[in-house]
């Protein structure tokens, strides 16, 4: 391997901010050799790490050092050769702090897909410069528009074993753009790379003169995400209330949670759902003091100027501006239970925001198919790994939004009432 | 909405936001939480962020000590001077009494990491805890790297790692059966670089054995073990006076310190930004056994 160029400088550190990417795909891709590139060019690899994997591939026979063993840390993993679950790795560089959520690539691992592009900002999707696209690449196009992560990267691997063929780039390039036109897909950038000799990913390389965007590393330091967060729509799902049981403390009364969306300020008017009861805030307090504002992902606790009875899983925003008080809810739904599919009349807990409550599956519309985007009208159920437009009605109201315009007030998880497993997650389509 | 401001949010803050946010969440959802405090770094970040969690109520549960009995004399007085200040009821688990009592057999090597475990599982029996904060980060391990932040534990506090619990957006499901319980990670996304940045910035105190001190060691397969009442010299064996520091604090018998000259937070911060050795491997005999070390004693029920 090359010499490692980047020094996450211990000072700067500080006042770096944070970036969660998705990968998807398998080994073949090279998406394992990509990431052991990024962690070996930012100094992430330590050298007992690097000593334990040459040893474990050595006996296991592997030509060359299998960097996949660095991230398939559990027994079954090693044993069989694949990716089962969700791993993540972190690096960092002087500009920010990178979390990785590597996951799987095979249809098998939807839901671990899913998972991961949950928290992404970013998603990267590899492609095989000689196989072009795949039914594989589409999928997770499909999933990360879904997700609704906000910025898509396409790299194009292996370009050295094209040599470094531009019109391979192209065509590829041309193909993947009008298909992701097609799914209202985010911010996307396509870079020529090869994952094993490190070309534009720490730096541009000169194999590609006619390539004129950003190296992968600098693009990742680069991606613009502070306007991906909402700033506009006040959501504060109240966590926990905050009432010292002590001599020192009186009085105190606070609702704590983190920000969903929207920027918060003492004085300003809201309302508090489901009661639709109206105050304004008092203060906006952390364990350091009053603050000025809170915006997202801000943990903070906030005091009210009016007595009024609220409790978890209320919603505080702004009285022009608040979430639907909803019953019903249309929603896409990926299925993530092996044990029982989903079912016209089962019954589930669904957890929203920090609110819960049981719900009953009213209708399935369609199922479909992650690969062709085709709409089967005609399914009766949703199995492992499918996904399908679902219409559910809840004991309660929930206070929700469009995913596709809050991400945290608009997306939910179902849990099996005998079994406590998470079996579901939904993305709010309408609420009423 | 025109922007003024671009509302940024640093690495660490968004670190601390989400573990603030984790821990209120145990809290509004489990019956009996307890936070496992070792007098290590990283319990210690996990208390002060306890502490910000709840402000201006104290932290509302307990914290309980694996005690090896096998300890730095230095963290036990930290441990004790911090229960006091903050108010905190502390539940100590003594694998000394376990074995005096017959629940654990002392191994044959007389190291105690793995005897910890049937003592903290028959304390979670005891005092029914329902939700147990450890801060364990994934960056450590490989095993730790695949586990949630929620992660879901049988009656016999087993971890299962290939029926995990999809763990999305921020919807942690904290849901179990009476005797079931969740071992809960708030600092999953730490790294120790992160861990180390926090400790600066927020001006924490840790047990001096943290920093750069001279101490009589003996050096064994690379490692520099303290000479004490625990590890005594090998026929064959020397020990030195070097300059030293904890880059771990674990189980006196089996944690190995490493050379250093870092005497101060900002200095230990370049040193740990510069190691091209991971803190575990450098420090620690027990996670040297084999590959799948950490994922076996996390299946038997292991923090």
């Amino acid at each position: 391997m090359s010499q490692a160029v980047l020094e996450p400088d211990a000072a700067a550190a500080r006042g770096m901010d944070l970036l969660r990417f998705a990968t998807a795909g398998s080994v073949d891709d090279g998406k394992s050799t990509l990431i052991g590139r990024l962690l070996f060019d930012t100094k992430t690899i330590f050298e007992d790490q690097l000593e334990a994997v040459e040893t474990a591939s050595a006996s296991r026979g592997d030509e060359y050092t299998n960097l996949a063993l660095l991230t398939d840390g559990l027994r079954a993993e090693r044993e069989q050769g694949i990716t089962i679950d969700v791993a993540y790795r972190y690096f960092a560089t002087p500009r920010r702090k990178f979390i990785i959520a590597d996951t799987p690539g095979h249809i098998q691992y939807t839901r671990n897909m899913v998972t991961g592009a949950s928290t992404a900002d970013l998603a990267l999707i590899l492609v095989d410069a000689r196989k072009g696209l795949v039914e594989q690449s589409r999928r997770h196009a499909f999933l990360t528009s879904l997700l609704r992560v906000p910025h898509l990267v396409l790299c194009i691997n292996k370009m050295d074993l094209v040599d470094w063929d531009k019109a391979v780039y192209d065509k590829i390039a041309d193909e993947f753009t009008s298909f992701a036109a097609k799914l209202d897909a985010p911010d996307l950038t396509i870079i020529p790379i090869s994952a094993l000799n490190g070309d534009n990913i720490a730096s541009r390389s000169d194999k590609s003169p006619w390539y004129e965007g950003p190296s992968l590393l600098h693009h990742l330091e680069h991606v613009h995400i502070a306007s991906d967060r909402n700033l506009v729509d006040v959501r504060f799902p109240v966590q926990y209330v905050i009432r010292p049981q002590s001599t020192t403390v009186t009085d105190y009364r606070g609702y704590a949670g983190q920000v969903a969306s929207g920027i918060l300020k003492p004085g300003d008017d809201v309302m508090v759902l489901p009661s639709g009861l109206t105050s304004k805030i008092a203060s906006i307090d952390t364990a350091d003091g009053p603050v000025e504002e809170a915006f997202p992902p801000m943990s903070v606790t906030v005091r009210l100027t009016d007595e009024i009875d609220i409790s978890r899983g209320d919603m505080i925003c702004r009285p022009n501006n608040a979430p639907a008080v909803a019953q019903d809810i249309e929603a896409m739904i990926c299925w993530m239970d092996e044990t029982a599919p989903l079912r016209v009349g089962g019954k589930y807990t669904i957890k929203h925001t920090t609110r819960t409550a049981r719900t009953v599956v009213r209708g399935l519309q369609y199922r479909l198919d992650v690969n062709t985007l085709h709409r089967d009208e005609s399914a009766g159920e949703l199995g492992l790994n499918e996904i399908g437009r679902v219409k559910l009605r809840t004991t309660v109201p929930l206070l929700a939004d469009e995913y596709r315009r809050n991400r945290t007030t608009g997306g939910f998880i179902l849990v099996d009432e005998s079994t406590n497993r998470t079996v579901g997650a939904g993305m709010i389509i309408e609420a009423r | 909405m025109s922007q003024t401001k671009p509302y940024r949010v640093s690495h660490l803050d968004a670190l601390e936001a989400e573990s603030i946010f984790v821990m209120r969440e145990v809290m509004a959802e489990f019956e009996r939480p307890v936070l496992l405090f070792s007098g290590g770094k990283d319990s210690i970040v996990m208390l002060r962020l306890a502490e910000k969690a709840f402000a201006p109520a104290r932290i509302p549960f307990p914290v309980m000590h694996i005690d090896t009995g096998h300890n730095f004399p230095e963290v036990l007085e930290y441990r004790d001077r911090r229960v006091a200040t903050l108010g905190l009821n502390l539940v100590i688990a003594s694998v000394q009494e376990a074995i005096d009592t017959g629940l654990v057999r002392e191994l044959p090597d007389g190291t105690r990491n793995r005897i910890q475990t049937p003592v903290l599982l028959a304390a979670v029996e005891k005092y029914r805890f329902d939700a147990l904060f450890g801060g364990a980060r994934r960056d450590e391990e490989k095993a730790r790297a695949k586990e949630r932040m929620f992660s879901f534990r049988d009656e016999f506090g087993q971890w299962d790692p290939k029926n995990q619990r999809p763990e999305l957006w921020s919807l942690y499901n904290g849901r179990h059966h009476p005797g079931e319980s969740i071992r809960v990670f708030p600092l999953s996304n730490w790294t120790e670089l992160d861990v180390w940045h926090y400790i600066a910035k927020e001006k924490i105190e840790l047990p001096s054995i943290y920093y750069a001190h001279e101490r009589e060691v003996v050096e064994r397969s690379g490692m520099f073990y303290a000479v004490n009442e625990f590890i005594k010299l090998r026929d064959g064996e020397t020990s030195e006076v070097r300059q030293v520091r904890y880059r771990t604090v674990g189980d006196a018998s089996q944690t190995a310190a490493v050379l250093s000259d870092a005497d101060t937070v900002d200095k230990v911060i370049d040193e740990v930004a510069a190691t091209r050795i991971t803190e575990r491997g450098a420090t620690r005999g027990d996670d040297r056994v084999s590959e799948a070390a950490m994922e076996d004693r996390k299946r038997e029920g292991y923090f």
